[in-house]
């Protein structure tokens, strides 16, 4: 046995059990994948060898006297370029942080580093998490491993592509909109969006406070779980944290073992169906997974989300008005870039020139005119009483059933510059931010490949907020029974 | 409501801090026109008596004991500042323009 291609946290936990692979092998192995596959794939920004290195030997010293701090001590994961590690830089992708370096460790990071799990490279993502396909990184195009001519998805691109090119056991992204499951699902990994405040956002850069969730990006769902039970709970430093005592958490619950879709409801949103766009191999995905379920004993019924249609809307006035208030931090006062200009307020607006990309920019002044007044009420009240019924929707489809069956994308992966307006690609977003506004939780699991192009093609499942135990036990067992097996590059 | 005639880009740029060139400014001005039409579909909903969502779980203040604890070091908050003053504060433009001064 060794690491290969798809290596899961458990095997590669096995591996360092049973001493057939070190830390130091395996992060060796992982950052010469980094060196021969990084340049045609461009999914990790940075890596420091040395540091890596250094942990992996106190890992293996760790393990050698009998101390480990998790079974999973000496694994390397990749982490989205949004999220602090201490002295690395941080700069979510965009000229404005370029040369940030993080001054502490985000929440998350220092619970993985509590595990023994050492931080690998930080990964390309859209310039502050604003994107579905990577395109608006400020430093480099990040290519989908299973065609490079598609788009790897976004905004954590770069996680996805990474994990699905073995370049790491697994990555940590963030999700405001979609932002791990889409990528997840173009790449053909799994993709989990915890419900909020599941885990902290200490040490994340904000984008929409009320909608950023961290989570994993994996090779199956059990190290989903895995990578969920490190990395979750209540943190003072996060007050939208919630409270362990309280939590119905992922690994740790009766549901896990013996999990069993008997009796269980399955439901699928017949407005999410009979959509106009939606591709064929998309469609049969999901139609073929509600034969799997009820080949194993649940009942498959159709619910319904009214609301639904009004979600990108809802979504793209609140993400933007929160936006444009968490980015008015970049101002060239404390840190970032500095552009000299004669006076203050001059300062402040060409390094927001210079520093923000494009897509940053429509999206600062599209939160700035919902917020402005005379449009308060009529964009921006408005939305956010349009998410209220959005989530009065889930609240009674979960009365109706357990777990949500839908697409978690229109269309597989899509070609570079085929979306030819900002809009169209905000469009792509509709499976997804629903759930954000909602603030459940949703994972898309890899179920079909496209028979013209091979392009991997996922189903999304969703669960009320606060309920990973069912979503995780249901997607394990789709993830066994799905009608294709393998999701590792030909 | 037609968007074209409020959608004011030079105003909203200069409330949001950012310089646009014409070029620049002339693209976004008709990405954000299409984005906010396509919006405008909340408008067709009744939301009457229904409560505004602002966070996606029950959030209320949540306080500390009003203890001082250790922080981050002065030097290590300033690491990432792009100009100081004597290595210990951050240098920022003047704020109060020559002719404020005279008052």
């Amino acid at each position: 046995m060794a690491v290969k291609n798809n290596s899961t946290l458990k095997e590669l936990s096995l591996l360092l059990s049973f001493g057939e692979e070190s830390s130091v092998s395996i992060c060796s192995h992982f950052i010469s994948k980094i060196e021969n596959l990084n340049s045609s794939i461009s999914a990790i920004l940075e890596f420091d060898r040395a540091r890596i290195m250094k942990a992996a030997e106190e890992s293996d010293m760790r393990r050698k006297i009998g101390k480990v701090l998790s079974p999973y001590d000496g694994i390397p994961i990749a982490v989205k370029d949004n999220i602090c590690v201490e002295g690395e830089r941080c700069s979510c992708a965009s000229k404005i942080l370029r040369d940030f370096v993080s001054p502490y460790d985000a929440t998350v990071i220092k619970k993985m580093k509590n595990a023994g799990l050492i931080p690998l490279g930080r990964t390309n993502m859209d310039e502050f998490a604003m994107g579905s396909s990577c395109e608006n990184s400020a430093f480099m195009k990040t290519v989908n491993p299973w065609d490079r001519n598609v788009v790897p998805g976004g905004s954590s691109g770069g996680s996805a592509a990474a994990v699905a090119a073995s370049l790491a056991p697994a990555a940590l992204g963030s999700d405001t909109g979609g932002s791990i499951r889409q990528p997840a699902a173009f790449c053909g990994v799994v993709g989990l969006k915890p419900s909020y405040g599941k885990i902290s956002r200490y040490g994340l850069v904000a984008f929409a406070s009320s909608l950023d969730q961290i989570g994993p990006i994996t090779n199956s769902v059990s190290d989903a779980r895995i990578l969920m039970d490190i990395i979750s709970g209540h943190d003072e430093m996060d007050s939208t944290s919630l409270d362990l005592k309280n939590a119905n958490f992922a690994g740790n619950n009766a549901e896990g073992i013996n999990f069993s879709l008997k009796g269980k409801r399955i439901g699928i949103p017949s407005e999410c169906i009979d959509i106009e766009g939606l591709d064929g191999t998309v469609r049969k995905s999901v139609i073929r997974a509600a034969e799997i379920f009820k080949d194993l004993g649940a009942e498959i019924k159709t619910v319904s989300l009214p609301h639904w249609k009004y979600s990108v809307s809802s979504y793209y006035v609140i993400a933007t008005a929160e936006a444009s208030a968490n980015l008015a931090r970049f101002d060239g006062i404390r840190y970032g870039l500095r552009k000299k200009a004669a006076d203050l307020i001059g300062m402040y607006s060409s390094t927001r020139e210079e520093g923000f990309g494009e897509e940053v920019k429509r999206r600062i002044l599209l939160g700035t005119f919902v917020l402005s007044s005379g449009y308060y009420d009529a964009y921006y009240l408005r939305a956010q009483k349009a998410r209220t019924l959005i989530r009065q929707d889930y609240k009674k489809a979960f009365a109706d059933c357990d777990v949500i069956l839908s697409p978690v994308t229109p269309t597989p992966a899509f070609k570079f510059g085929s979306k030819t307006s900002p809009l169209q690609m905000y469009l792509s977003d509709i499976f997804t931010i629903s759930v954000n506004l909602a603030g459940n939780c949703a994972i898309n699991v890899p179920a079909e490949k496209c028979s013209e192009t091979g392009l991997p093609v996922s189903i999304q499942l969703t669960a009320d907020f606060n309920n990973e135990a069912l979503l995780l036990g249901t997607a394990e067992i789709f993830e066994k029974n799905r009608p294709e097996e393998n999701f590792s590059l030909p | 409501m037609n968007s074209d005639k409020y959608f004011d880009i030079e105003g909203i740029a200069k409330l949001a801090r950012i310089n646009l060139d014409v070029k620049e400014g002339q693209k976004l001005r008709s990405d954000l026109t299409q984005i906010v039409n396509y919006v405008k579909q909340l408008g067709e909903l009744k939301l009457d008596g229904i409560e505004p969502t602002a966070h996606a779980t029950e959030v209320n203040n949540i306080f500390r004991e009003d203890i001082a604890e250790e922080s981050f070091s002065r030097g290590k908050m300033l690491s990432n500042a792009p100009e100081l003053v004597d290595d210990n504060l951050v240098a920022v433009p003047k704020v109060i323009s020559d002719d404020e001064e005279a008052f």
